[in-house]
């Protein structure tokens, strides 16, 4: 097995992993800086990323306005005083972006220009055109480049992290063009792996969202807080779930039902008129309006496709000059997928899962509970999002977060002196057995999409858009079950050089372990908050018994124990989650919305 | 997932060129048989035959909606992305897949991307400051029809479509190609960057711009509509003028010698 030494290993190239290494490299160009990940980092899920990124630019927004507007939208699940670093620290990011190059869409006079989105008071979103997160990743990446330090191995897929005497040392990768293995020994390593959101059936992510370095952390004790919440993004295509960015929606795209009416009036966010209005209609937040659509279909008012219910986005008003340029990818896709010009007719949309608010807890540094271990961006749940994240908060949080993990390890590595590599032996030979254990074929066990679409299947069902105990129950208890059938797993491809089932049968481990996660916290949470939308007789949000973080912590036989922890309120009480007409009344009685 | 026995509407053949470096000796076609529906992408198609027939299938895909660029591939003979390639109705004739042209197949329809992204990462493919700023200054200002220069060229996915369409970069794997000089186009066509010198020097090798015979065909298959085409163009005019600037006296000095 090839060895080799770093001060810090980040795994997970997307735009979190790079900030991370950037700024790593920044605070000390001696530190040695090793990105791994199981894709060339412009092939990372930040890619996909469309509407924007969040940072206070106009005179008459403010900082107390974007705090607000986080914490409104995460149902006050939020940790305040990280908001506060957060919201403080996002603009000067999005200018450091500006300047490594960054596409941003302009104003005619230079400036950088921003648009309205879902749950904000003032428009703050920075975009480039609908593509943001890719022109965010690709300048990352390239920026990377410039800083000799930060080396990569790249299509290295990581299959566990090292832990002895109480610190995480490095972690194991499979090369995934030989098979070979490679035990990076490191003095900090940082999780930077992106999401989960492939445990459900119908997601707007791609294939490699399968929650790795979620699942790696658990394994050696790592909580995963918040896992229940997860979020539906109201606007996906109907089958496949690829997206139709909010920014659709924050450029004056209309919802309608199959009677061509504007259903969300019916749902607290109305009235309709005048629009486009903030924080109200279609520029409500994301779960209110994903809740909405599962109403319409309970009554019959949503439209019939080949691939189930759908309503309209209807983006015909804003005319073919401005959706070119506004929404090019949305119109290719519309397009390419559908064969439908937006500009002539509506576009057939549901919600599917998007986004996971949980994560790896990690404190405002971005360290674990486990020395040397940190975690940022969608992996990682460091208390921004609460319990609904607000569109645009994440590509902010991968670029602000990212920075504070890279200067977190920096620090951390600096500290040590080079770890003992040679009493890791065993350990890392350990982890190479298990993985190669998985690939024995054997005959009469189950196919691997068999168990992955039983899975994803039972999470839309029982921890979907609303939840049932009945429901939680027979997820939990499927999820228990395919733990048993995982281990009869019969993989057809027994060859080392890009053996991408075997990679699969490997994720779908990290993914059972994270649905776990997800199912016992959502069965645990008896009331309604943000994504977590029960109507089983806990239909109101509780701040009583649950203004507080659900912990999930892996056990090796049996589900996860769960437990809570405090939300930290520093100056917004739990408050009316109100939007539309009711949101603007008490707004101009002074309180926040 | 899409493919579902009970959606079924035809079926069609799809012909795979397949490479396992550990038990074949050369490239073999293999022929699967798959349900298809009207929506259906390549990428739907293959990884039917990879969940439901042939678990060995190798292939690289993610995002599914043409922005991530892992999943270009050579299908009916033209460089396509599969996740973006419909099988619209009707289609009975078999479907022809194989690797990228012009690359070394890794295994089945993986090629190597490695000697691509080194030539990415030759480029300076970073913004080299003009007037260097501070973050508390903000952002420089750069005016839409300034974006416009470049803007384009920033597109690139970087899914080798176009390599893959490039009989140059196939007689000469060293070619820098064309992605790679969209991309090198993108910083100098930005108001922002004062690294054309530098970048220029790539450009004049014999691995430059002037190893493109201007066929086209890069720009004609980009999924992203980048142009490629245009940006070697741009860079050969860059080139030229650098050649003629040599003899021309340089700031107020004239030049001795050569």
């Amino acid at each position: 097995m090839k060895v080799i030494a770093v001060d810090i290993a980040i795994v997970g190239a997307g735009g979190a992993g790079l900030r991370a290494a950037i700024a790593a490299a920044e605070a000390d160009s001696t530190l040695k800086i090793l990105l791994v990940s199981k894709v060339y980092p412009m092939r990372s899920h930040t890619v996909a990323a469309e509407g924007g990124s969040a940072g206070v630019v106009q005179p008459h927004d403010s900082l107390e306005h974007h705090f607000n507007d986080t914490v409104t939208g995460g149902d006050w699940l939020c940790d305040q005083d990280v908001v506060d670093y957060f919201v403080a620290h996002c603009t000067e990011e999005m200018v450091q972006l500006e300047h490594w190059g960054c596409p941003w869409s302009r104003k005619p006079d230079g400036h950088v220009n921003v648009r309205a989105f879902g749950g904000m008071k003032i428009e703050r979103t920075w975009f480039a055109a609908d593509k943001t997160g890719f022109h965010m990743l690709h300048t990352l990446f390239q920026t990377s480049i410039k800083y000799p330090s930060i080396k990569r191995l790249d299509e290295h897929f990581c299959t566990d992290l090292i832990v002895e005497d109480g610190r995480c040392q490095g972690v194991v990768a499979i090369d995934i063009a030989s098979g070979d293995f490679t035990f990076v020994a490191a003095k900090a390593v940082i999780i930077a792996t992106g999401g989960a959101g492939r445990v459900y059936q119908q997601n707007t992510n791609g294939g490699i969202v399968t929650g790795d370095g979620m699942a790696m952390a658990f394994r050696h004790g790592v909580a995963l807080r918040d896992m229940e919440f997860v979020q539906y993004h109201p606007t996906c295509m109907p089958g496949s779930g690829l997206l139709f960015t909010e920014a659709c929606r924050g450029e004056g795209g209309i919802l309608t039902n199959k009677d061509g009416y504007r259903y969300l009036q019916d749902y607290g966010l109305g009235p309709p008129d005048p629009w486009p209005r903030n924080k109200a209609m279609e520029l409500g937040p994301r779960d209110r309006l994903s809740q909405a659509f599962w109403h319409e279909e309970r009554k019959g008012r949503t439209i019939a496709t080949r691939h189930g219910a759908a309503v309209n986005l209807d983006l015909r008003q804003l005319g073919a000059k401005k959706l070119r340029e506004r929404l090019p990818q949305i119109c290719e896709l519309a397009e390419s997928f559908l064969g439908i010009d937006p500009a002539e007719k509506p576009i057939p949309v549901r919600p599917a899962v998007h986004y996971t608010m949980g994560g790896i807890w990690v404190n405002g540094e971005t360290a674990t509970n486990l020395a040397g271990l940190f975690a940022v961006g969608e992996c990682s749940s460091i208390g921004i999002h609460g319990a609904n994240r607000l569109g645009s908060n994440s590509l902010a949080e991968l670029s602000v977060f990212g920075k504070v993990a890279g200067e977190a390890a920096a620090r951390c590595a600096r500290l040590l002196p080079p770890g003992p590599i040679a009493r890791l032996e065993r350990q890392v030979d350990d982890v190479y057995r298990r993985a190669i254990d998985l690939m024995r074929n054997e005959t009469g066990g189950e196919r691997l999409a068999t168990l992955r679409d039983t899975m994803a299947e039972s999470m839309e069902a029982g921890c979907g858009i609303f939840r049932f105990e009945s429901e939680m129950k027979k997820t939990c208890d499927t999820l228990a079950e395919l733990k048993g059938r995982y281990r009869r797993l019969q993989l057809y491809d027994t060859s080392r050089a890009w053996n991408t089932e075997w990679l699969a049968a490997i994720e779908l481990g990290y993914q059972i372990d994270v649905a776990e996660a997800m199912a016992h916290s959502a069965r645990g949470r008896k009331e309604s908050r943000g994504a977590h939308s029960r109507i089983d007789g806990f239909e109101q949000r509780d701040d009583v018994n649950f203004l507080k973080h659900t912990l999930a912590v892996y056990r090796a036989e049996g589900p996860p124990a769960i437990s809570y922890s405090p939300a930290t309120i520093t100056r917004s009480p739990p408050g009316k989650r109100a939007y539309g007409a009711e949101g603007e009344r008490l707004a101009s009685q002074g309180a926040e919305p | 997932m899409t493919g579902d026995e009970s959606m079924a509407e035809w079926r069609i053949t799809v012909e795979i060129l397949r490479y396992r470096p550990e038990q074949d000796a050369a490239p073999v076609v293999q022929s699967y048989e798959i349900p298809c529906v009207d929506d259906m992408s390549v990428l739907q198609a293959l990884q039917y035959i990879k969940d439901h027939i042939d678990g060995t299938l190798s292939f690289r895909w993610s995002c599914r909606m043409a922005i991530c660029g892992s999943c270009g591939m050579m299908i009916d003979g033209r460089p396509q992305l599969a996740c973006q390639t419909i099988l619209r109705a009707g289609n009975q004739r078999p479907l022809r897949i194989e690797p990228l042209l012009h690359f070394p197949i890794e295994r089945d329809l993986v090629v190597t991307v490695s000697e691509f992204v080194s030539k990415i990462e030759s480029i300076y493919p970073f913004i080299i400051p003009k007037y260097p700023r501070r973050l508390a200054e903000g952002e420089y200002l750069q005016t839409p029809g300034e974006m416009a220069r470049f803007e384009n060229f920033s597109d690139c996915i970087n899914c080798m479509l176009c390599y893959a369409a490039c009989p140059q970069f196939g007689e000469n794997p060293d070619f820098l190609g064309p992605g790679a000089l969209a991309l090198l186009q993108r910083y100098n066509g930005d108001s922002r960057d004062a690294g054309q010198a530098k970048r220029m020097e790539l450009v004049h090798t014999e691995n430059g711009a002037w190893s493109c015979t201007a066929v086209g065909y890069c720009s004609e298959v980009c999924p992203k509509h980048v142009d490629p085409a245009n940006a070697v163009n741009q860079n050969k005019t860059n080139s030229a003028l650098d050649f003629f600037l040599r003899f021309l006296p340089r700031s107020g000095t004239i030049e001795r010698g050569a």
